[in-house]
């Protein structure tokens, strides 16, 4: 104990540093960048709230889900609808939308507790797949062309309608969900999720109710990537099923995968990975996403648990 | 009153008779064994108490309290933990997340409590983490505690379990081959830490385990298991002299059996 605590000790100050240092460059990068490189940012940090929610379930719980796109969309959807065919403020979406996340959350989280990989895999799939469909058919979400004329929200009296102040709407975000995540992690719910995840049959022989603890996985998950979904259609003021697709639910994962699952820095990592990549190989046209595929491929070889994995993979 | 009574249990799969109509008993304060040949049921019996299994008849009591039918974290929260067989150790997680895992069940904060990191959390996280150094520093490893349990010595790895079931506060503690690949110093380290969590702590004991030696050394009650019934059961002197218990263990002298027919 004394090493790790003298390594912590070690570390945490330059690691206090380092992050005060990157925050403080996150808050500056409006202030000299383009439009262009604001919109990419932007979704940077969107994707690092949908990524470090999805590794709720699949680094932390160790569950498979193919079709997180879905609790996103549950998130979009009802700031749409909360302010298109309620007349309400965009605020009061957002208690909804955690809500409506949590019953997502259990309905796909119920019916799955007793599978494991390959089958837990096709059954979320499916629940994505099921989610889209329904509101590509539903009249009350504008079926496929969707929801069209989303109102601007106001903070302190301030409109949000330029791509800085959204900037800084995900870059908070973001930074809530690192803080988030990482209080979980380290507490008697977060530990569960890894017990269970490690052998759920010693988790349940030590008082672990190991229903309860992957519901609570997919829960929490899912009201991460609502609440980024509030804040998506807020900024796009239009939404449609297609964003919600299979591709949407993969690139998540992948950002999740790709950077570590389980490791907060690695997922933040893997998610800003996932977006910026694209735009940097955008100069060579046609190819880009062939190139970024390949690139893909030659990390998940060089690296199978991740770019910067949680500690237990490298042993 | 016996703190563990076990009545009539009976549990099969399919056509397959696992266990019949099995009766037995555990005194508070002892320790207690439960021995047979391989395959005569002991494991099933212990999950049956732990609620892994589904009896198909017959009831279980612990301190007065019907247990059969109640799922595994119910159990362990009423007083009953274990160990396995074949150490189920979270490998990856230190030796000291192990043994935190134990104080699940005697917490409750939740994942609200935890983000927002309210007094209860941290109350009960500082617990937590005392509990986990306590129970490593009994069973005598505590300078292994940040060491992922995977990377452990075998005996250590043990140890690392016992911890992780002793957090959990039990009443009964059950021990399924605890001696199983252990050498004679380290067996002898085992029988010392038994009396230690049973004279210091107050803790119930019943152990399953091949070692007859150590049976017979440790046990103040033992009870014979074979083909899935109870055969014998009494004092370590008792149990060794039952003829049914050597047939059990020996099989039957076919010479001997045609003389005397």
């Amino acid at each position: 104990m004394s090493t790790a605590i003298a390594a912590r000790a070690a570390r945490s100050p330059r690691g206090m540093v380092l992050s005060a240092v990157l925050i403080l460059a996150a808050l500056a990068i409006p202030l000299f960048a383009n439009g262009y490189a604001l919109e990419v940012l932007s979704e940077a940090w969107f994707y690092v709230l949908l990524c470090l929610g999805l590794n709720i379930v699949v680094g932390f719980a160790g569950l498979l889900d193919l079709g997180y796109a879905a609790f996103f969309a549950v998130g979009a959807y009802t700031a749409g609808l909360v302010t298109l065919k309620l007349g309400l403020s965009f605020w009061f979406s957002l208690p909804l939308a955690v809500i409506a996340a949590s019953i997502a959350g259990v309905i796909i989280g119920g019916p799955t507790l007793r599978l494991r990989s390959d089958y837990l895999a096709i059954v979320t799939l499916g629940f994505g797949e099921m989610v889209r469909i329904a509101v590509r058919n539903l009249a009350v979400t504008g079926g496929a062309s969707g929801l069209v004329g989303i109102s601007r929200p106001y903070l302190f009296g301030y409109k949000l309608d330029t791509i800085g102040s959204y900037y800084y709407i995900f870059l908070a975000l973001a930074l809530l969900a690192v803080a988030a995540s990482h209080r979980l992690e380290n507490s008697r719910i977060g530990r569960a999720w890894k017990y269970v995840r490690s052998d759920e049959d010693a988790a349940r022989a030590m008082g672990i109710n190991h229903a309860a603890v992957k519901l609570s996985a997919y829960m929490l998950g899912a009201i991460f990537a609502s609440i980024g979904g509030c804040f998506y259609a807020a900024k796009m003021t239009a939404i449609a099923p297609e964003t919600f697709n299979f591709n949407q639910s993969l690139l998540i994962l992948l950002g999740v995968v790709l950077g570590g699952r389980g490791k907060i820095p690695g997922v933040m990592l893997g998610a800003i990975v996932v977006v910026v990549a694209p735009e940097v190989f955008r100069d060579i046209g046609s190819m880009r996403m062939l190139v970024f595929a390949l690139s893909l491929l030659l990390i998940m070889l060089l690296r199978p648990a991740g770019i910067w994995p949680e500690r237990w993979r490298w042993g | 009153m016996a703190l563990l009574d076990i009545a009539g249990l009976s549990l099969g799969f399919g056509g397959i008779e696992v266990l019949r109509a099995f009766d037995f008993a555990v005194e508070a304060g002892s320790i207690t064994s439960l021995i047979g040949p391989n395959g005569a049921g002991k494991t099933s019996v212990f999950n049956c108490l732990t609620g892994f299994y589904r009896p198909r008849a017959g009831r279980i009591s612990l301190g007065g309290t019907r247990i059969d039918g109640l799922a595994p974290h119910r159990v362990t929260r009423l007083g009953l933990a274990r160990t396995f067989q074949n150490l189920r150790l979270f490998r990856e997680l230190t030796a000291a997340e192990n043994v935190m895992a134990g104080r699940h069940c005697r917490t409750g904060a939740s994942a609200l409590d935890a983000m927002l990191g309210t007094r209860r959390h941290r109350h009960e996280e500082a617990e937590i983490a005392a509990a986990a150094r306590h129970w490593l520093g009994f069973v005598g490893i505590i300078e292994a505690a940040d060491r992922t349990a995977g990377s452990l010595p075998y005996g250590h790895q043990r140890r690392v379990e016992w911890a992780r079931a002793l957090a959990t506060e039990p009443r009964l503690l059950l021990l399924d081959e605890p001696a199983a690949g252990l050498n004679v110093g380290e067996k002898e380290e085992l029988v010392a830490l038994m009396r230690r969590i049973r004279d210091e702590l107050g803790i119930t004991i019943l152990l399953i385990e091949h070692d007859m030696g150590l049976v017979m050394q440790v046990s103040e009650h033992i009870g014979v298991l074979d083909h899935g019934r109870k055969i014998a059961e009494g004092t370590p002197e008792r149990v060794q002299n039952d003829p049914l218990v050597i047939e059990a263990y020996l099989g039957r002298d076919d010479d001997d059996a045609s003389a005397a027919a």
